[in-house]
């Protein structure tokens, strides 16, 4: 199945139009020499109904959260998605459409990116957003670009407390560049010893919130510190935690990034996702990807167009801040549609919900023999617990239970080589919990 | 029409969040209360009715390959099967976490093993990554991968990249993200690379080119084994921006023609939707000489399953958080189960035959950048029609949207003045390419007698031509509640 | 707009569209002392013509130093970015906010209200590789002439010559 639709005595009539003889005539211009013989070593094609088959068997083979007791987090959680999120971003206006450039017959796009670029400022309290990054670790990356840029300064501090997968993601980034990306280590779970570090070379000081151990760091006294150097803060946020926190504009700072999947975004083994970018107004011209903005038409009348567009890489090629071109726009709307249908009381109660039932699986492994929580500080949605046994071992026991305890910290660095990080969501029920601390404990004895 | 924040009213609810079923505790005792928000983010208050009517009134102002023909060139905007959005959704496919265990991903894991060894296959290449999320990823891994071999092989000098001035955008810009410098090469009379120029410009600090083929003209490098072989002379490497692959499946394969390493865009040749701007999915393929230097984490067989591992010392390290965007991997995977080595080949002899046919129709009607066959896509100059008439490439374009068409790409390439680049696909039927090529020619006429009516258009859309000036002069990127 | 105006005789004109306005500060106390050189530089009516639109101005800070033939800021139209050369070596003194604020200023005063920076020059000689507002005149116009002669050239080279024979047929 090939999804051509011209037959071959319509293929033959064209071929007239066209002046040739044949198809072969058309390939001329490819020398002989390299032309492919015989055919592609891949399979043969195959019917729908056989590729439906084809995929409900790798299908098969995968084992889906939703049939565990899952407990794992670390920057993907599996929450309640409304049934109007799919429904409404899987119209075809919106799914098969391409980049709105053609403003006039994209005002949809537009106006939806429009709506959820205003709420990604909300969120953060910051003023300016784009229209998304491909995902949390990319837009970290991105974020630290344009404080180089914006300051002429080449150091860079990033906390250990920021996502170890998005650390990765920005060193390969700036592997190239002779940038100095230093990290600023954790004490007793949280950021520290950023006075010791930071000086007049820094471009920025980035940390996360909350941090990848779950842990609420004070944002107040890290963009002031980033204030007094003359450096940029950027805060790497977790959308949903914004429904309880206070946002990092609010806090001081310059930049917030994060990884938009909890609001209304499947996992999806990882993507896609889309990463989100809010600033202060000043530095909106740094910002990489597309931004819509307000305009009016000749008639008077308001409309949407993407701007900013000198900057992007279609315009100023080799000085673009970025190379980003498609970006994840699909999954944005999908957001928007997911903060709109929560609105402005559902958010702060999803965010409650998750604090709430955080707590009560800290307060329940308090009981347990065998693990006690790694550092003394506020969480707000998961948190690391100390083991008496190997976490990786903890956690393939608990697996055969239907358990997905959490995630093996010291794959990550080996200073937490005993912690396993722990988180809960919306969704998690009280009996899921209260199961998960009887079975970890016989899995510690 | 209103925005959603317009339509709200205070106390409105859409959705209900799911139950409280512990005891409830006081957030400002468990957390510092400085550290809480004071007020809630000003989101929308609306009812799901409401919702579903702002996001269908949204969607009808907007095109879609679903219902609008697409000419795009270089965007492939060919048919979007729906069997891919029923399989993108199985739970077993899509409710996925990245960290879960390896042993309960198997299926995953074996299908992106698959996938990457069909694109090098399909690219004439020995290894495959599917991690970057973009073309424009893709390439910033390739150009990545090629720093880090002539590292390898004791030569960071080579810091120029050659690229011939008819190449997209994202071309140039990589580079200066991984510390190249671009060295523009021209394109001659044929629509293709100068060889001449190229042997001039190709030397000790070259570490690669970048090429697109067929090119952005739609045109196959006809000389591009002798390209290769300059560029591999002077000891550089052959990156090719893989976004016109949907000319070539089955009929040539760029290892085949010289290239070292090639991205792949799947949102064109590989039809994942275009979701208004994305998401994509990237997937970087490469000669044996570059596999090491591919970005982890790599799928590995290990004791009589698939894993993850980051054992690859010489990796370029990662480029997405995860595994790129798996999702968008399987519906790309479904889409070459379902063509199979046949159904490549028809899409690519479709996708030259359809787009050869347009330039037939259009042909005698607008002068031809490159008067030859095509390949996939042709580009048009409205060059004299602008000077006869005053109506321009931009006006054309305005124009055919008010007879229900997507303009094609328009002043892309640079070195086609008032460009026009088409691209068909192959999924369309002659009825729709003959009526937009009669479309055209009746807007070329309207230009003649009535050049106001294309310079205003387009008149049937919900907002007529916006003023963009205002909107990068003074920016308006978020609604505020009016005073 | 712009480009139909007259070009000013006093100021030096450099390839890249950037006119210099010389300025001898003599120090009243000091009347032995050489004279300061202040420059005042700006952007041309014909790139103003050019660019159209304009957006945006990006402008080095005052203390800041800048080198001839290298890029000192960056003015941005809808759809393109351009560099502003430097066409003398020196220090900035002064930024013109009001055209940062109104870059409408530019396009109308470009040579007047519309400046961009004050410099404080190094050495006049670099001045004597500027044009004079007649030689620039005359460089626009061969510019211009030769645009139009590549494009008749290219619309010869479309209608005759057909690459893949039988094309036209």
């Amino acid at each position: 199945m090939d999804y051509v639709q011209t037959t071959p005595a319509e293929a033959a009539e064209m071929l007239k139009v066209i002046g040739v003889p044949d198809l072969e005539a058309l390939f001329k211009a490819i020398p002989p020499a390299v032309r492919l013989r015989g055919k592609l070593n891949v399979p043969p094609g195959l019917s729908e109904q056989a590729v439906l088959d084809l995929m409900s068997g790798h299908a098969r083979r995968n084992t889906p959260v939703s049939e565990f007791d899952s407990f794992l987090g670390a920057g993907k959680y599996f929450g309640y998605i409304p049934s109007v999120v799919d429904a409404l971003a899987s119209q075809s206006e919106f799914f098969t459409a391409y980049t709105p450039y053609q403003a006039e017959a994209s005002q949809g796009n537009l106006q939806a990116t429009f709506e959820y670029q205003t709420m990604i400022c909300e969120l953060t309290g910051l003023q300016a957003s784009n229209a998304s990054h491909y995902d949390g670790g990319t837009a970290l990356a991105e974020a630290i670009g344009m404080s180089i840029e914006h300051t002429d300064r080449k150091r860079v501090l990033i906390s250990a407390g920021v996502h170890p997968a998005s650390i990765r993601v920005a060193r390969s980034f700036f592997r190239e560049r002779d940038y100095e990306l230093v990290e600023v280590p954790l004490e007793g779970g949280r950021t520290a010893s950023l006075e010791k570090l930071i000086d007049d070379r820094t471009a920025c000081i980035a940390v996360q919130q909350p941090n990848f151990l779950g842990y609420l760091e004070d944002l107040d006294a890290v963009s002031a510190a980033a204030r007094r150097a003359g450096a940029l803060s950027v805060a790497a946020v977790e959308p949903i935690s914004l429904g309880m926190l206070k946002p990092p504009g609010q806090a001081g700072f310059d930049i917030a990034v994060g990884d938009g999947q909890p609001l209304g975004v499947d996992m999806m083994y990882g993507g896609p996702t889309f990463g989100f970018m809010a600033c202060r107004m000043e530095l909106i011209r740094r910002l990489p990807g597309r931004i819509v903005g307000e305009t009016k038409d000749h008639d008077g009348k308001r409309g949407f167009v993407l701007t900013l567009q000198a900057r992007e890489q279609h315009i100023r090629r080799e000085k673009a801040t970025s190379n980003i071109c498609t970006n994840q726009a699909l999954m944005a709307h999908c957001a928007a549609i997911y903060l709109s249908a929560l609105g402005k009381q559902g958010l702060p109660k999803v965010a409650n919900l998750c604090l709430q039932k955080a707590h009560y699986l800290g307060d329940r492994l308090r009981e347990v023999a065998g693990l006690k929580p790694a550092f003394d500080a506020p969480y707000f949605r998961e948190f690391p617990v100390k083991l008496t046994r190997k976490p990786a071992d903890v956690i393939s026991k608990l697996l055969s239970k239907k358990i997905l305890a959490g995630a093996d910290l010291g794959r990550f660095r080996p200073e937490w080589k005993d912690l396993l990080l722990v988180s809960a969501s919306e969704l998690t029920r009280k009996e899921q919990i209260d199961r998960f601390a009887t079975e970890l404990n016989e899995a510690l004895r | 029409m209103n925005l959603v924040f317009e339509t709200s009213r205070p106390g409105r609810r859409g959705v209900q969040a799911p139950d409280l079923d512990v005891p409830e505790r006081d957030p400002r005792k468990l957390l510092p209360p400085s550290s809480l928000r004071e007020d809630p983010a000003e989101l929308p208050e609306i009812g799901e009715l409401d919702l579903v009517r702002h996001y269908t009134a949204l969607a009808h102002r907007n095109m879609s390959v679903d219902a609008n023909f697409y000419p795009l060139g270089s965007c492939t905007m060919k048919y979007n099967p729906k069997v891919h959005e029923r399989v993108a959704r199985f739970p077993g496919l899509a409710v996925l976490h990245p960290m879960q265990p390896d042993s309960t991903a198997q299926g995953m894991l074996a299908m992106i093993r698959e996938l990457e060894s069909l694109l090098a296959e399909i690219g004439g290449m020995d290894a495959c990554s599917v991690q970057p999320a973009s073309g424009a990823q893709g390439e910033l891994t390739g150009l990545l991968m090629i720093r880090a071999f002539h590292r390898d092989r004791g030569q960071p000098g080579r810091d120029e990249v050659i690229i011939p001035d008819s190449a997209h955008g994202t071309n140039p810009a990589t580079c200066t993200m991984v510390g190249l410098k671009a060295v523009e090469v021209a394109t001659n009379k044929r629509g293709c690379v100068d060889l001449e120029a190229l042997r001039k410009s190709v030397g000790s600090k070259t570490a690669g080119m970048m090429i697109t083929n067929p090119n952005t003209l739609g045109i196959f490098e006809e000389n591009i084994d002798k390209v290769a072989e300059i560029v591999h002379a002077a000891g550089g490497l052959m990156y090719m921006d893989g976004a016109n692959m949907n000319a070539l499946m089955g009929i040539a394969r760029p290892g085949d023609f010289g290239m070292d390493v090639m991205h792949y865009n799947l949102h064109k040749t590989f039809t994942i939707p275009h979701g208004g701007g994305g998401p994509g999915a990237g997937g970087v393929a490469v000669k044996k000489i570059l596999e090491p230097f591919l970005p982890v984490p790599r799928v590995i067989e290990k004791g009589g399953s698939l894993a993850w591992s980051e054992e690859f010392p010489k990796s370029v390290g990662k480029i997405t958080s995860y595994y790129g965007n798996v999702n968008n991997l399987v519906r790309g995977y479904t889409y070459i189960r379902t063509l199979g080595r046949g159904g490549l080949r028809r899409v690519s002899e479709n996708a030259v035959l359809n787009a050869n046919y347009l330039l037939a129709r259009l042909k005698r009607e607008f002068p031809v950048a490159y008067p030859r066959y095509c390949m996939h896509e042709f580009v048009l100059s409205g060059k004299n029609l602008a000077k006869e008439t005053h109506v321009r490439t931009l006006d054309v374009a305005k124009r055919l949207i008010d007879y229900g068409y997507h303009p094609p790409t328009i002043y892309f390439p640079l070195i086609v003045p008032e460009a026009l680049m088409i691209e068909p696909t192959e999924t369309e039927s002659r009825e729709t390419l003959d009526a937009f090529a009669d479309t055209m020619i009746k807007i070329k006429q309207e230009a003649q007698e009535n050049p106001k009516l294309v310079q205003e258009a387009p008149h049937t859309t919900p907002v007529k031509r916006l003023d963009e000036r205002t909107a990068a002069l003074q920016p308006k990127v978020r609604w505020t509640r009016p005073a | 707009m712009g480009r139909a105006m007259a070009l000013p005789q006093d100021l030096k004109y450099s390839e890249t569209h950037e006119w210099i306005r010389i300025i001898e500060k003599k120090d009243p106390k000091n009347k032995k002392a050489k004279p300061e050189l202040i420059g005042i530089i700006g952007i041309t009516g014909y790139a103003v013509s050019r660019l159209s639109d304009l957006v945006h101005v990006d402008l080095p800070n005052a203390g800041e130093n800048i080198e001839q033939g290298h890029a000192f800021g960056e003015v941005e139209s809808v759809k393109t970015v351009a560099e502003l050369v430097s066409p003398v070596t020196g220090k900035v003194l002064d930024v013109n906010k009001e055209a940062v604020k109104h870059v409408d200023l530019i396009m109308e005063e470009p040579y007047e209200d519309g400046w961009l920076i004050k410099v404080k020059l190094n050495d006049k000689a670099e001045t004597e590789t500027l044009m004079s507002d007649k030689e620039y005149e005359e460089y626009i116009k061969t510019a211009d002439e030769a645009d139009e002669k590549e494009d008749d050239e290219e619309g010869e080279d479309e209608e005759e010559e057909e690459i893949d024979e039988g094309f036209f047929m």
